[in-house]
């Protein structure tokens, strides 16, 4: 297993039905940096995110065959104790989902499943996660608050820190900015930046900007299959496959 | 247009604002006699006191042991019905949600029950009573009822679990919550006003109902004091003022049902009122 | 909660929810089940055919004919559907195509508060204003004399209870019909009472069925209020005028009686069983219906 390569996807296949939206589907994704998901729209990255922690569990219609392995384990693989596994990854979908409670208990929730159940650590710690989602100074006063009552860009924030607080290795983002507007897009980009150092991302986008900005490690898709994957240099400014240069030129939708 | 079509067109839009205002007209008169006669036979006495010997015949007394007899029975056939039911419609929402033809089934055999008429209930239950050697009691009534209401309550659950957006589910299994917590802390935060007014609309329908009551809870001139002992409801009450010869008693009915009816309307209210106090933390997605 | 740790709670959790959902689906065969058994005793002596179709009751004597019941519940239960059915359907249409918003907001309130009346104040409002209204101007502008007691109070009252019932299905399949679907009909030149004959309710027909069938199913089961308006006379009724009996009339006033003759409380809950039967056939064929003519 190499050390630097946190997940290895390999020969990932998902049916629904009767459709192939993975055809053998073989990625490798690095640690502690950005690796970026994108092709047009129904090419399967966003399911292909969804096997990575398993939501796929949820959509009886869908099934995963392959291997997923995070640090040697199988996530795929049925005997694997799903709930501490999904605690290994946080997730930032396309729409906020905050939890319909105040902004404190949103975090507390997460770190009360970590088994945290001190009042003094759990004041301590939402601090710092709203701090690292660049959302503390807005918030500060504003803890016992329904979480409905933040905007759009601050709900995204708020999932980012509750992602967080379940402590996990790998972040997962689903489009995380597709909803906001500008200036909240770019908080949650800066902050991606920031996380970089501490955890594997893996961002799914169809913004080729975003991606140019944010990529270390890129991965092409179309149609469920895996065009082309490297250095976001290598992607971007010599792009081996027809494709991949049609689709960064903007001949794709 | 031709005539006989434009005569169509005006006779069938006169016919439905006829129809639309009959409904409501019945409405109002419904109320009006329910209010007028209730409120003239309406005394402090009447609510205060349980009914002396003879009540029913002309004597004094109030109908106190109907009005808590009925709702204490009815609390309690509503709770029975919360714990049995809150569950049931969270599982269906929740655990099964892989299991979409287990979903419709059970779901059909809830719309099955629902339809299932009182007083099916209250003969199964007198018929279960008998078989048990048991006399009417405030218990049977309350286990029967519970049984009554119990698809409604789950029913109208249901309706408002099923619409917590998936996004939700997920955000929730991905910081690793188990199946019951998502159910348990997160559904039913999200669907509190929406569980409110189930229970209240079952409450409702509860309190109201006589023929469940009928065989089963029995009936008694006391406060209900005990499980085991029978108790006064007010819909029999109502029904047994009616039956008597005298008119001052046939009156006192009218002002029973007020009461009756006033219990409920509150009920509704306090159903809205309630569920937009919860509603602060509630989602709008 | 208190000493739980997660994996216990949500063991202890969903064994409760597995209990509650054996509850509810055995709900219907142990009902089922329980009234047939109980029946038993009658069905051992007669058989279903005698004891549906023929006339007499008189139980002291041993003779259990549900017939004047079965009739009087169906004349009370068709009556009601002719008044009930017309009124909802036309204002459901009213309701959903020709105004606007807001009337549908008072209608709402108006719907849940006749669906929040109790059975028995329903009776008592019968009893007080239509039972008058048949014995003196009904029943005399037919020329027919009356106590007011009858089918025809029976009916009228059943039909404003299962309004807002029928009512509240009517409006909801009505709204669900997507508007491209009026806008084509009226842009080819259709009037809007055209559009709504032709188009819509062709659309909506087997929601209407439905909604229909589930009242009738509703009706049928009705008990207080029928028995304090339809004059609890045994016989087959020559009109509408006349008192009947019906079906759950019958088991509501009589359980007092039951233990002291012999097989009466098997003869109770035959009938109970036979409401139980008819309610779950109606809606049996109704959920049917749906599914199979469901082309949305």
């Amino acid at each position: 297993m190499d050390d630097l390569m946190k997940i290895q996807v390999r020969d990932l296949n998902v049916f629904a039905g009767k459709n192939h939206i993975l055809k053998d589907v073989n990625i490798d994704i690095p640690k502690n940096k950005i690796t970026v998901i994108m092709g047009p729209s129904g090419c399967g990255k966003t399911t292909l995110l969804k096997c990575l922690n398993r939501l796929t569990d949820l959509y009886p219609e869908l099934k995963v065959s392959g291997q997923i392995m995070i640090d040697d384990n199988n996530i795929l693989d049925a005997r694997e104790d799903i709930y501490k596994l999904r605690q290994q990854m946080g997730l930032l979908s396309q729409r906020p989902y905050p939890l319909p409670m105040t902004i404190y208990n949103n975090i507390a929730y997460a770190l009360k499943l970590r088994g945290i159940r001190k009042r003094r650590e759990i004041n301590r710690l939402t601090v710092q996660y709203l701090r690292q989602a660049s959302l503390w100074d807005e918030i500060r006063t504003r803890l016992r608050e329904p979480a409905s009552r933040l905007s759009i860009g601050q709900q995204q924030r708020l999932c980012l820190a509750r992602g967080l607080a379940v402590n996990p290795e790998i972040i997962l983002a689903d489009e995380p900015t597709s909803a906001l507007d500008p200036i909240s897009s770019q908080f949650i980009e800066e902050t991606f930046f920031k996380l970089k150092q501490d955890y594997t991302l893996v961002l799914v986008t169809h913004i080729l900007r975003q991606a140019r900005r944010l990529a270390d490690h890129v991965v092409f898709m179309y149609l469920g299959d895996v065009i082309e994957q490297g250095s976001v240099s290598d992607v971007f400014d010599n792009p081996e496959m027809e494709k991949t240069r049609q689709y960064l030129k903007g001949t794709f939708n | 247009m031709k005539l006989s079509r434009k005569i169509e067109e005006y006779f069938f839009k006169a016919l439905m604002i006829l129809s639309a205002s009959f409904i409501l007209v019945i409405l109002a008169i419904i109320i009006y006699t329910v209010f007028e006669k209730g409120i003239r036979s309406m005394s402090w006495e009447m609510v205060t006191q349980i009914p002396e010997g003879g009540y029913y015949y002309g004597k004094g007394g109030g109908i106190l042991n109907a009005i808590l007899g009925s709702l204490t029975l009815a609390f309690g056939a509503t709770i029975l019905a919360f714990f049995l039911g809150l569950p049931v419609a969270l599982y269906i929402n929740v655990f099964l949600i892989r299991h979409k033809k287990l979903v419709g089934l059970i779901r059909f055999l809830l719309d099955l029950v629902w339809g299932i008429p009182s007083i099916v209930y209250g003969a199964f239950g007198f018929s279960l009573m008998v078989f048990f050697g048991l006399q009417t009691s405030l218990l049977a009534g309350m286990l029967t009822v519970s049984l009554f209401i119990l698809p409604i309550m789950i029913r109208s659950m249901d309706e408002i679990l099923r619409t917590v957006p998936i996004g939700l589910q997920e955000a929730a299994y991905a910081l690793g919550s188990n199946k019951s917590e998502t159910a348990f802390r997160i559904f039913t935060r999200q669907s509190v006003s929406g569980i409110v007014t189930a229970v209240l609309l079952s409450f409702g329908r509860a309190i109201g109902d006589a023929a469940s009551v009928l065989f089963t809870a029995g009936y008694t001139d006391n406060l209900p004091n005990s499980l085991l002992e029978p108790v006064a409801t007010l819909p029999l009450s109502i029904f047994f003022q009616l039956a008597s010869p005298v008119p001052e008693v046939q009156a006192r009915a009218y002002a029973s049902a007020l009461v009756l009816t006033l219990i409920i309307l509150l009920a509704s209210l306090f159903s809205r009122g309630l569920g937009k106090r919860y509603h602060k933390t509630k989602i709008n997605f | 909660m208190f000493v739980l740790n997660r994996q216990q709670r949500h063991i202890v959790n969903t064994t409760w929810m597995i209990i509650g959902l054996i509850v509810v689906a055995f709900l219907p065969f142990l009902l089922f089940l329980g009234l047939y058994l109980k029946s038993f005793l009658l069905l051992h002596d007669y058989s279903i055919l005698d004891l549906i179709f023929s006339k007499v009751w008189r139980p002291s004597k041993g003779q259990f004919g549900f017939y004047p019941f079965i009739v009087g519940s169906v004349w009370v239960t068709i009556l009601a559907m002719l008044i009930s059915a017309p009124v909802c359907l036309l204002t459901a249409i009213y309701v959903t195509q020709y105004t606007r918003k807001w009337v549908l907001r008072i209608m709402h309130p108006a719907i849940d508060i006749l669906a929040g009346i109790p059975s028995v104040v329903y009776g008592l409002w019968g009893i007080l204003v239509i039972v008058p209204f048949i014995s003196e101007h009904l029943g005399p502008w037919f020329g027919v004399k009356t106590m007011g007691y009858s089918i025809m109070a029976a009916a009228f009252v059943l039909s404003i209870m299962i309004i807002p019932f029928i009512l509240n299905i009517l409006i909801e399949i009505f709204r669900a019909i997507p508007a491209e679907l009026k806008e084509s009909a009226l842009s080819l030149g259709a009037t809007p009472w055209q559009t709504i004959k032709h188009v819509l309710v062709r659309k909506a027909l087997p929601g209407i069925i439905a909604a229909f069938g589930f009242g009738l199913a509703r009706a049928f089961g009705e008990t207080m209020a029928v028995l304090m308006v339809v004059g609890n006379v045994v016989q087959l009724p020559r009109d509408v005028f006349d008192p009947g009996y019906t079906l759950p009339a019958l088991i509501a006033n009589n359980y007092g009686e039951v233990l002291s003759i012999p097989k009466y409380d098997s003869a109770l809950m035959f009938a109970a069983f036979l409401l139980l039967a008819v309610s779950l056939f109606f809606n049996l064929v109704m959920h049917f219906f749906i599914v199979k003519y469901n082309r949305f």
